[in-house]
C-alpha cells in the first residue's frame, strides 16, 4: 500500500462537496433537535394528561428505534403517502427528530435543576407562566444544557455518515463514489477521517467558548 | 373548625379594616396536620410576627397567603377578595397585592439588580421602562445599594441580595409584606443591615407585614402584635411588651427561655 498525493488532490473538490453537505446536516440536524427537544420537553411539563401522554409515547418511540430504520422509513414509505422530500431534506429531518428525543431530556434535566425558589419567587411577583419561563427559568436552565448538548452535537455529526444509506452525498458518499471510481481508498477514507476530527475539535473549542461565556 | 374559642386567644377582632383572614384553616402534608383549624385575622397596616418552634406551622401560612400552597380545609380571604377557595383568576389578583422576601433571596441570578426589580412592574404592572426603573431606583436607594444597580446578585452579599430582594417585592407596592425568615440565611455581621432596612420600611409606611422570625429583638423592635404558634394553633398573642415581659402559656416561656 502506497500513498498517493496526486490522488488525494484529485479528490479534494469533492471532499469540499461533501463537506459542505456534511456541515449542513450537522447545523439543520442540530438546529431541529435543539428547538423540537425544547417543545417536547415543554410539552411534557404541561398540566394536561392527553398532552403529555402522546409525547412521551412519541418520543419514546423514536429514542428507542434505531436512526437507520428511522431514516429509511421517512424516505421509502412517507413517498408513499405523498409526500416527497429530497434525501438531504428527509435525512437532516431524521437525524433532527432522532437528536430531539434525547434533547429534550437534557432539557428536562435542565430545567428541573433551576431551584424551587426561582419559581416561587416568580409567583410571588405574579409573573405570568409565559414570562416565567421565557426571563426566568430557560435562561438559567440554558447554562446546565449547553455542554450535554454539546456532546450531543459530536455524536450528531459521527452519525451523518448514515446519509450514504439514502444517496446523499455527504463526506462519506464522496469517499466512497471516488473510490468506486478510481480504486482508491485509502486516500479519500484518510482525508474524511481527519476532516472529522477536526470538524469535532473546533465544535468542541465553539462549545467550550459558549460555556465560559454562558456561566458569567 | 375544631377551634376552641374559650382557651384560644383572641385574634379574630373584627375592626372594619381588616385586611388578612384565615377561617379554619387546615394544611395537612401527609399525615401531618400543619395547621389545624386556625383562625387569624391582620389588621391594615399591622406588623405582625409569628414566633414558635420549627414545625409549628408559622411558615406555612406565608405560603398560604403567597399561594405556594393550597390548604386542604378552610377560607382564606384578603382585602375582601376570596384567595382559597377562589379560582386562578380571583388569585391571580390577590396575589398581585401581596409581596414576599425568602429566606433564601430567591433573585434571579440571570438578571442584573435593577432588571430584578423592573422586570414585575413593567410585565405584571404595565409600568412604562423608564418610570419602573426610576421606582427602582429610589428603591435601592431605600435600601443603601443605589450603586448595585448593574451588579448581578452573585456579586453580592447575603446582606445585600437580601436588600435588594426587599425592594423587589416593595416594586409592586403590595399592601402586604410577607417575610419568611429573612435573615436566617445571613451571616451574623450582616444580620443588623437588613433589620435596619426592614424597621425603616416598618415606620415609614402603612404596609402590612407578617414576619415570620427567630430574632426575638426584631419581633420587638417592630411588630405590633406577636402570635406565638404549637402544633399548628395560636397559643398565645399579644402585643410585644406583653408577650415577651410576662408570657402567659406555658409553651410560650420555654420557646422565649430557649430562644432569648
Amino acid at each position: 500500500m502506497t500513498w498517493d498525493w496526486s490522488a488525494v488532490r484529485e479528490f479534494m473538490p469533492h471532499f469540499w462537496d461533501g463537506l459542505l453537505v456534511t456541515l449542513q446536516a450537522l447545523v439543520l440536524g442540530s438546529l431541529i433537535s435543539f428547538s423540537l427537544g425544547l417543545v417536547w420537553a415543554l410539552l411534557m411539563r404541561t398540566p394536561t394528561r392527553w398532552v403529555r401522554w402522546p409525547v412521551g409515547v412519541v418520543t419514546e418511540f423514536v429514542r428507542n428505534t434505531p436512526l437507520l430504520v428511522q431514516l429509511f422509513f421517512l424516505f421509502y414509505v412517507l413517498p408513499e403517502w405523498g409526500l416527497t422530500f429530497s434525501a438531504l431534506t428527509t435525512g437532516v429531518f431524521a437525524i433532527g427528530l432522532h437528536y430531539s428525543t434525547y434533547t429534550m431530556q437534557v432539557y428536562r434535566a435542565g430545567i428541573e435543576a433551576v431551584p424551587a425558589g426561582q419559581w416561587e419567587a416568580a409567583t410571588a411577583l405574579s409573573l405570568p407562566a409565559r414570562r416565567t419561563w421565557f426571563a426566568v427559568i430557560l435562561p438559567q436552565a440554558v447554562r446546565r444544557v449547553v455542554p450535554p448538548l454539546g456532546n450531543y452535537v459530536i455524536s450528531m455529526l459521527k452519525d451523518t455518515p448514515i446519509l450514504v444509506s439514502i444517496t446523499v452525498l455527504e463526506m462519506l458518499g464522496q469517499a466512497r463514489l471516488f473510490s468506486q471510481q478510481h480504486f482508491q481508498f485509502t486516500e479519500p477514507l484518510t482525508v474524511i477521517g481527519v476532516a472529522f476530527v477536526v470538524i469535532s475539535y473546533l465544535a468542541s473549542l465553539l462549545l467550550r467558548t459558549l460555556e465560559r461565556r454562558l456561566v458569567r | 373548625m375544631s377551634v376552641d374559642t374559650s382557651k384560644q386567644p383572641s385574634t379574630t377582632d373584627t375592626a372594619a379594616t381588616e385586611l388578612i383572614r384565615l377561617a379554619g384553616v387546615t394544611k395537612r402534608f401527609g399525615g401531618n396536620t400543619v395547621l389545624d383549624g386556625l383562625d387569624l385575622a391582620v389588621q391594615t397596616g399591622r406588623h405582625v410576627t409569628l414566633i414558635g418552634p420549627s414545625g409549628s406551622g408559622k411558615t406555612t401560612i406565608l405560603r398560604l397567603l403567597m399561594t405556594l400552597a393550597e390548604p386542604d380545609s378552610g377560607t382564606i380571604t384578603v382585602d375582601g377578595q376570596r384567595l382559597f377557595p377562589a379560582s386562578e383568576k380571583e388569585r391571580r389578583e390577590v396575589r398581585k397585592q401581596i409581596g414576599m422576601v425568602f429566606q433564601q433571596f430567591n433573585l434571579f441570578p440571570n438578571m442584573t439588580v435593577l432588571r430584578n426589580i423592573t422586570e414585575a412592574p413593567v410585565t405584571v404592572l404595565g409600568l412604562p421602562k423608564d418610570e419602573a426603573e426610576a421606582r427602582a431606583r429610589d428603591l435601592l436607594d431605600l435600601v443603601g445599594l443605589a450603586d448595585k444597580c448593574d451588579a448581578k446578585p452573585t456579586q453580592l452579599s447575603g446582606g445585600q441580595q437580601q436588600r435588594v430582594a426587599i425592594a423587589r417585592a416593595l416594586a409592586m407596592r403590595p399592601k402586604v409584606l410577607l417575610l419568611d425568615e429573612v435573615t436566617s440565611a445571613l451571616d451574623p455581621e450582616l444580620v443588623a443591615g437588613v433589620l435596619d432596612v426592614l424597621r425603616d420600611i416598618a415606620r415609614s409606611t402603612d404596609i402590612t407585614m407578617l414576619c415570620v422570625t427567630h430574632e426575638m429583638n426584631f419581633a420587638r423592635d417592630i411588630s405590633d402584635q406577636v402570635l406565638m404558634f404549637d402544633a399548628g394553633r395560636v397559643i398565645e398573642a399579644g402585643p410585644p411588651e406583653r408577650i415577651f415581659s410576662e408570657p402567659e402559656h406555658e409553651r410560650t416561656r420555654e420557646f422565649l427561655g430557649a430562644v432569648l
